[in-house]
């Protein structure tokens, strides 16, 4: 897995590519908890390039959003493929965090 | 052993890094007998990741003195993987917790043992030689 973050605007754009796992999750949480040290409080996971995620995955997606709102911000999710959504239906996550289609619907929703 | 059956076995250490190595070889064998798309990108991928996760982070306490043990048997039909470590073991009705609750969702933790049953047909705790095993079935999909 590789991840960038990016800004568009005052959103910090956290682009996953490969898969999000046990091995790699600290590396994404750190990095958007020095984003969010730094003073980002919109942030947008983009999943076009994501393969697939497992529970460790889901839970630092959960824990990243509870640390940023608790900073006064907010974290929002774009490009879901088809099993990438099942997951998020089956653990009910679709309820917890604002979902889009695409990164350019997410922007225009912040 | 079933007809036209292959067999992957691995062995390695409690070390998270070692776990993709692992999917990948596995998912390649059911891709080499054309399991559905889903199956090769969710369910395969994910529950297994789940089982040797668990396996090296709560069965052997990531103790790099204790392997785990993978064994597939893949045919046309179906998967079954079995993964072993060298824990206690555990019940694995007991300890698979709803995270969709309202009081759960926000739980960092507690959704692997929940996806890998519903992400296999079946899954099931063993004891082999003194091994603690979860046994996972995925019946392939056309």
């Amino acid at each position: 897995m590789s991840y960038s973050i990016s800004k568009q605007g005052d959103v910090s754009v956290v682009a996953i590519d490969g898969q999000l796992v046990v091995s790699n999750r600290q590396e994404l949480k750190q990095g958007v908890l020095d984003s969010l040290e730094g003073g980002g409080r919109k942030f947008l996971v983009d999943f076009t390039d994501t393969s697939y995620i497992d529970s460790s995955g889901l839970g630092v997606l959960v824990s990243l959003s509870r640390k940023i709102r608790d900073h006064g911000g907010e974290l929002r999710l774009a490009a879901l493929n088809d099993d990438l959504r099942t997951l998020f239906e089956l653990t009910k996550l679709d309820t917890l965090f604002q979902i889009s289609d695409s990164r350019e619907t997410a922007l225009a929703s912040f | 052993m079933a007809r036209g059956q292959r067999v992957l076995e691995f062995r390695i250490p409690s070390d998270v890094q070692c776990i993709e190595r692992v999917v990948e070889a596995v998912r390649g064998e059911c891709r080499r007998l054309a399991y559905a798309e889903h199956q090769l990108s969710l369910n395969v991928p994910v529950a297994l990741t789940e089982a040797i996760s668990n396996a090296i982070l709560r069965g052997n306490a990531q103790d790099e003195r204790k392997s785990v043990v993978v064994v597939a048997r893949v045919d046309a039909a179906r998967l079954v993987i079995e993964v072993s470590d060298q824990g206690s073991g555990f019940d694995l009705v007991a300890c698979t917790r709803d995270p969709t609750t309202p009081e759960a969702l926000e739980s960092e933790d507690g959704r692997g043992l929940f996806l890998m049953r519903k992400l296999m047909d079946e899954v099931e705790r063993v004891s082999k030689r003194g091994r603690n095993v979860v046994r996972m079935t995925l019946r392939r999909a056309g």
